[in-house]
């Protein structure tokens, strides 16, 4: 699915990912964890190809195909999401009117027919109910006002709308209590299938217990320093990241 | 490899155009002569003339005195008065009986423009007076509206037909002598849309007038005055376009509202002249002067404004708040992207008793535009529990334009409550992004933001009005960001 070979890629002056390999087949789940700072949400801004990342080196084939030659678009339209840390805010256009023409969009690029307003609402409804999002929200503004838990919801919601074949997380589980952390992580394993994959990015190895990965990559400095099972995650919040960094150093 | 937007093409300016039709003229310049000549090609009374004249030497001397207007956030080589032409009309100009007498080459022009105005093809529930240069070529509707009571129409056959009402408001809101640009209309003004609504009439179609500069070298000045009876109410609407020439053309426009009690007049705008290439090479100065006057109980003006257009804009639509409980709004959007500059705003000025104004100012800056929002708010000593809400939103798209905002408040009746609201956002590289990973082009997130931000003042506009807006917005807007 996913063919990641010495990447690496800058941000400004600063090289922030220095040689990642890392490969994910059709229905695998990936966790990466991470000290702050270690270059994750560089590393899922590059999947999805935010332009403040610039790619030095390597390569990444998804499906076979070159995704950083990709616009950030055309990565979303052929099944590529990212859920955001930081979803921003769109002040005067609905949450509503927003999900609906992504949803659009995403179904032209794969050939299938726009939704109308009434299919689509009864198709939104749905999904909703999977992430309990309170009903107003949709009328609301993207992501303004919105509590921090609410924005992690509606980041999975659209995830589970548009149905994506490869999805990042970028710390969705962060800043969530437990029940709210149960229902996002009940969203996501809803997408799990043996067609999709995912790359989970995580600070704790709590949601890992809901979401549980194939794989677990600890990053550091912008190396992938071990990988392991989900084993690793345990021992990791054991441990401490000092452990691993200890290990990474020369 | 990222790419800004500002790397996308330019779309081109939809309605620059030219008309070929033979134009009448009189000599450049101006001069006593040249008013008189206006004023005899349009048969007026001498007390109309009389009036010119009074403007002119009014003109002459703020020009003498050095008196043109300097305040505003704009700038553009000083323009010589006596180089242009001030009245230009297509040939031959007869008494029409119909509009199948309207030159096919008018009624193209219109078409082109998506204004038919052939009894056939007319839009439904908008009467239409199309005014092209300095003379109005058709009105549609008039029959249908007159059963009312309703007068819609060149302002020249206003004043043939209805001279009392003419001579009783022209220039009882914005006199001749009010500013610059407002004196040099008042002198050579040639058409423009009268509308009179009669006491408790609801008009029941938008009235519109579609002001089209085509000849070259020509200033326009036209003159729209609106008076609403008693308890009447009417929509009105002006849409402008030019075509693209290098050299600058002047519009100087005088709207006079008159609200009677009860009365309610909404006044909207979507203003598309031709804004220069994207060097800044050509396009029209917009220098205009509105102002309404609620002078009844409980009268109503609402301006509601999309400014995309014209290379420099100096606009300040206004509400005389005289009557006691009126109420004044100014709903606006302005866009310059490239070179263009606008300076715009409004003046909320109560002077009655528990009167209302509210200000919803959205400022959209791309490419090199610069803009400036400048708004006056004055509560009159008598105006007891006046209100006021303003609320100015910039929205800066790219490193290379600008947003200014100059608000101005006067107070003189302690009881008065005035609240302020400013932001200034920049489209974020992060929201743009945001969009695209949810398979947005990046056109559309822009176009979705902007409209977004726009939201407000668009739902104020009349429905067909609303969705031809926002086609502007994104092709003003198209390859516009950094
Ligand atoms: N746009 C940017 N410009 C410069 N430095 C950046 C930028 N984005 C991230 N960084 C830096 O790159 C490093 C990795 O950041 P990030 O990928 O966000 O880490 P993580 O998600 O693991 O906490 C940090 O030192 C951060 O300050
Ligand atoms: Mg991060």
């Amino acid at each position: 699915m996913l063919e990641i070979k010495n990447l690496h890629a800058r941000a400004g002056d600063a090289l922030i990912l220095k040689g990642i390999d890392l490969s994910i087949g059709a229905g695998e789940v990936h966790a990466i964890m991470g000290p702050n700072g270690s270059g994750k949400s560089t590393l899922a801004g590059v999947l999805s190809g935010r332009p403040s990342f610039e790619v030095t080196e390597g390569s990444v084939l998804y499906r076979g195909e070159d995704l950083l030659a990709m616009e950030p678009e055309d990565r979303a339209r052929a099944g590529i999401f990212q859920a955001f840390q930081y979803p921003v805010e769109i002040p005067g256009v609905t949450n509503n009117y927003f999900l609906k023409a992504s949803l659009n969009a995403i179904r032209t690029a794969r050939g299938e027919d726009e939704l109308d307003a009434m299919d689509f609402l009864s198709v939104v409804r749905e999904k909703m109910k999977i992430v309990e999002m309170p009903k107003d929200l949709m009328g609301r503004s993207i992501n303004e006002g919105f509590s921090g838990g609410e924005k992690k919801r509606n980041e999975v919601l659209q995830m589970l709308l548009l149905e994506p074949s490869f999805m990042v997380l970028d710390e969705t589980d962060s800043g969530l209590d437990i029940d709210a952390l149960r229902v996002v992580a009940n969203g996501v394993n809803h997408l799990r299938s043996p067609e999709r994959s995912m790359l989970v990015i995580t600070h704790y190895q709590r949601l890992l217990d809901y979401i549980v990965p194939d794989v677990v990559h600890v990053l550091s400095e912008g190396r992938i320093v071990r990988s392991g099972g989900k084993e690793l995650a345990l021992e990791l919040e054991e441990k401490g990241y000092g452990w691993i960094e200890g290990a990474a150093a020369p | 490899m990222p790419e800004t937007l500002e790397d996308l093409a330019e779309r081109e300016y939809e309605h620059g155009f030219v008309t070929e039709i033979e134009t009448e003229r009189i000599p450049k310049g101006l001069s006593e002569e040249i008013v008189r000549i206006i004023s005899s090609k349009k048969d007026e009374p001498e007390w109309l003339l009389e009036w010119r004249l009074k403007a002119l030497a009014r003109f002459q001397q703020m020009l003498a005195r050095g008196q043109h207007p300097s305040w505003a956030q704009v700038s553009y080589p000083e323009i010589d008065f006596q180089d242009m032409y001030y009245y230009a009309a297509p040939k031959p100009k007869k008494q029409l009986e119909s509009l199948d007498e309207v030159d096919p080459e008018l009624l193209a022009t219109y078409d082109k423009l998506g204004i038919p105005l052939a009894e056939q093809k007319r839009l439904a529930g908008v009467a239409v007076d199309a005014v092209f240069d300095s003379v109005s070529v058709a009105t549609t509707y008039k029959e249908e509206l007159a059963k009312q009571g309703i007068l819609f129409g060149s302002f020249s056959d206003a004043v043939k037909q209805h001279p009392e009402l003419v001579r009783k408001y022209l220039g009882s809101v914005v006199p001749y002598s009010d500013n610059f640009f407002a004196a040099l209309n008042s002198a050579v003004f040639s058409d423009g849309s009268f509308a009179y609504i009669p006491a408790g009439v609801r008009c029941p179609m938008e009235l519109s007038t579609y002001f089209r500069i085509n000849a070259q070298e020509t200033g326009q000045f036209e003159r729209t005055l609106i008076v609403a009876e008693e308890g009447s109410y009417v929509s009105y609407l002006e849409g402008c376009t030019a075509p693209m020439r290098d050299e600058n053309q002047l519009h100087a426009a005088v709207v006079e509202l008159v609200a009677l009690d009860d009365a309610e007049i909404k006044y909207s705008t979507v203003q598309n002249w031709y804004p220069g290439d994207k060097n800044g090479k050509g396009g029209i100065y917009n220098f205009v002067t509105k102002r309404g006057a609620c002078r009844g109980r409980r009268s109503k003006i609402s301006w509601t404004q999309v400014e995309t257009g014209s290379a420099i804009t100096w606009k300040y639509p206004s509400c005389l708040l005289q009557g006691d409980e009126s109420v004044g709004e100014f709903y606006s959007v302005a866009l310059t992207n490239n070179m263009q500059q606008a300076d715009t705003g409004t003046k909320m000025i109560h002077l009655g008793k528990n009167t209302k104004s509210t200000i919803i100012s959205k400022g959209i800056s791309a490419g090199r535009g610069q803009q400036s929002y400048r708004g006056l708010v004055r509560i009159g000593p008598r105006a007891e529990g006046a209100r006021n809400y303003s609320q100015c939103d910039s929205l800066l798209l790219g490193d290379r334009c600008g947003a200014h905002t100059f608000p101005y408040l006067e107070v003189k009746n302690a009881s008065s409550t005035v609240e302020h609201e400013a932001t200034t956002s920049k489209i974020g590289e992060d929201q743009l992004f945001y969009c695209r990973q949810r398979g947005l082009s990046e056109e559309d997130a822009i176009s979705m933001i902007v409209n977004g931000f726009c939201k407000e003042v668009l739902r104020e506009l009349p429905m067909e009005f609303a969705v031809e807006a926002q086609k502007l917005l994104d092709i003003s807007l198209e390859g516009s960001v950094g």
